[in-house]
């Protein structure tokens, strides 16, 4: 049982949270849209790794790094200490409920608690695969010693692959590169390439290390090579000094998240990585998609007047950014739909977006954002729930479907 | 239309709800301060139990005659539930959203007759 306070110093009494029960409603669209009769994968979705912390932390290199985390975790500060963190509301003061309930929520016995409630949402939703990626640890870039970061990283990519990707096949995810260690990354990515579940690799976008540093090309040679794609999944720092200027969450994530994504980008295109890496493929996660007619009108227009900077592009940066892909979520419904078909047919999302539904956090997205749109027909409804992933991933479920659609 | 049987007056306490499936309708029913209120509980943004989350006191500034930001408070009047999906908030007096009141929830008609709630569906 657990009690929750409400306005006006009202209390609310809760015995039990399912999952599976709130999202009901998602269950039946997945039935009437007849998700039975195609694939679904979602690119980003979460699990709260910290609920394991104490496992994770069983598989840290770094004893002293260990024994300190261990004990910070032991007591009531459960985790301050080891872990980057920092202000901030995403459950919304308890409205949106599963934040505060889930720690009442019971996983099936006999099976790990993040194989068990992400296959509950994954069912309820008619999601076959879904690529996992962590919560709290997205801010692990911010970690102010980088050695904390690599010595996380390895716990979390080890405990990850043997714990949840080795069990449960339908989750797979893509590994959490340390990318203030270079020399790290590049051994993470050789120690997980061909691990079970693993989909490729990824960096949390919040950090202060220029993506076109020279220290990152052995890294990106590797996985360009290996044929997985590489991946920027957006954050938010309220911590930084423009974002510091906000006093609201909403304004802290609605900016945040598009922002450091838009500085990657930048830094990506501009400086020609993608004709260095011509086969390596990237995908930027979890900033929305309105972002990105801006990037291609900004950068387009400046460079046609100052490409003398940017020597090494051989087509506007427009063209660059409509190669990449992209995940849905949170996808930005404006009132005037016009403007999302516009921005659907820019980045050509027929074949380069990936739905995505950053479940279970706060502004997740059901495939039914997807599949309602009224300027989409069939084909693209499916290609963009889960045919493109299929073939960016190479996925051996072909047209299989995996989960329990009711 | 016809009328749903949705509970005892006696049995349904003050600041309590209940829900009712009637056909294609899934209604939650509000008994709040007084008054019975019934709206569609399905969320107009992504279709989630709109119904079924916290019921919370509209968030208001608190601005000084010198036009200051002085803080914030909950309101004394309205109050709303919340859809727990993502947070959408519907005015529990109207069924409007409270960021958009051009978005509304269905409203369905409730009965009291012979000491039993009904809702008109």
């Amino acid at each position: 049982m657990i009690e929750l306070p409400l306005s006006q110093d009202r209390r609310l009494k809760v015995d039990e949270f399912d999952s599976g029960k709130m999202l009901a409603n998602a269950a039946q669209q997945a039935k009437q849209r007849g998700y039975d009769q195609f694939p679904i994968v979602d690119v980003d979705s979460h699990h709260y790794e910290l609920e394991s912390f104490n496992e994770i932390l069983e598989y840290m290199p770094d004893p002293v790094l260990k024994q300190l985390a261990q004990m910070a975790n032991a007591g009531n500060s459960k985790g301050v200490g080891v872990m980057p963190g920092g202000v901030g509301y995403q459950d919304m003061g308890g409205r949106v409920t599963r934040y505060p309930l889930r720690r009442i929520e019971k996983p099936e016995p006999g099976v790990h608690r993040d194989v068990s409630l992400t296959r509950r949402w994954m069912d309820a939703m008619g999601v076959d695969i879904a690529v996992l990626f962590p919560s709290p640890m997205l801010q692990l870039g911010l970690h102010p010693q980088v050695e904390a970061e690599v010595a996380l990283a390895w716990a979390y990519n080890r405990w990850l692959a043997e714990r949840v990707l080795a069990v449960e096949p339908r989750i797979r995810s893509m590994i959490y590169l340390p990318f203030n260690d270079p020399d790290e990354s590049l051994k993470m990515v050789k120690a997980f390439a061909g691990k079970k579940g693993v989909s490729g690799f990824m960096v949390t976008s919040v950090r202060y290390r220029p993506v076109h540093h020279n220290s990152y090309m052995k890294i990106y040679a590797a996985i360009e090579e290996l044929g997985l794609p590489l991946a920027f999944h957006a954050g938010y720092n309220w911590n930084e000094q423009s974002m510091a200027m906000m006093n609201k969450f909403i304004s802290v994530h609605a900016i945040g998240f598009v922002f450091y994504n838009m500085v990657h980008m930048t830094n990506w295109v501009l400086n020609a990585i993608p004709e260095r890496f011509p086969k390596l493929r990237t995908i930027w996660i979890e900033s929305g998609l309105a972002w990105l007619p801006f990037m291609i009108q900004r950068l387009d227009n400046e460079y046609l007047m100052r490409s003398s900077e940017c020597p090494g592009l051989k087509k506007l940066p427009g063209e660059y950014i409509t190669d990449m892909f992209y995940t849905s979520q949170p996808m930005e419904i404006p009132r005037d739909t016009s403007l999302l078909e516009a921005t659907f047919k820019c980045i050509k999302a027929e074949s380069q977006l990936l739905y995505s539904s950053d479940y279970p956090h706060w502004d997740f997205d059901l495939p039914s954002t997807i599949y309602d749109l009224p300027f989409l027909k069939e084909t693209a409804r499916r290609s963009i729930l889960g045919g493109n992933a299929v073939k960016l991933f190479n996925l051996d479920i072909g047209a299989k479907k995996l989960a329990k659609v009711a | 239309m016809a009328e749903v049987f949705v509970a005892k007056v006696a049995e349904f306490p003050d600041g309590e709800r209940r829900f009712v499936k009637h056909g294609p309708h899934d209604i939650g029913v509000f008994h709040w301060e007084g008054q019975f209120f019934a709206y569609s509980n399905i969320c107009l943004h992504q279709g989630g139990p709109a119904c079924e989350g916290l019921i919370m006191h509209q968030v208001e500034d608190v601005i000084g005659a010198d036009k200051t930001w002085q803080g914030q408070k909950f309101s004394d009047t309205q109050v709303n539930f919340v859809c727990p999906w993502h947070g959408y908030e519907y005015d529990l007096r109207t069924g409007e959203c409270a960021a958009d009141r051009r978005l509304r929830l269905k409203k369905y008609n409730v009965v009291l007759r012979g000491g039993d709630v009904y809702v008109v569906a």
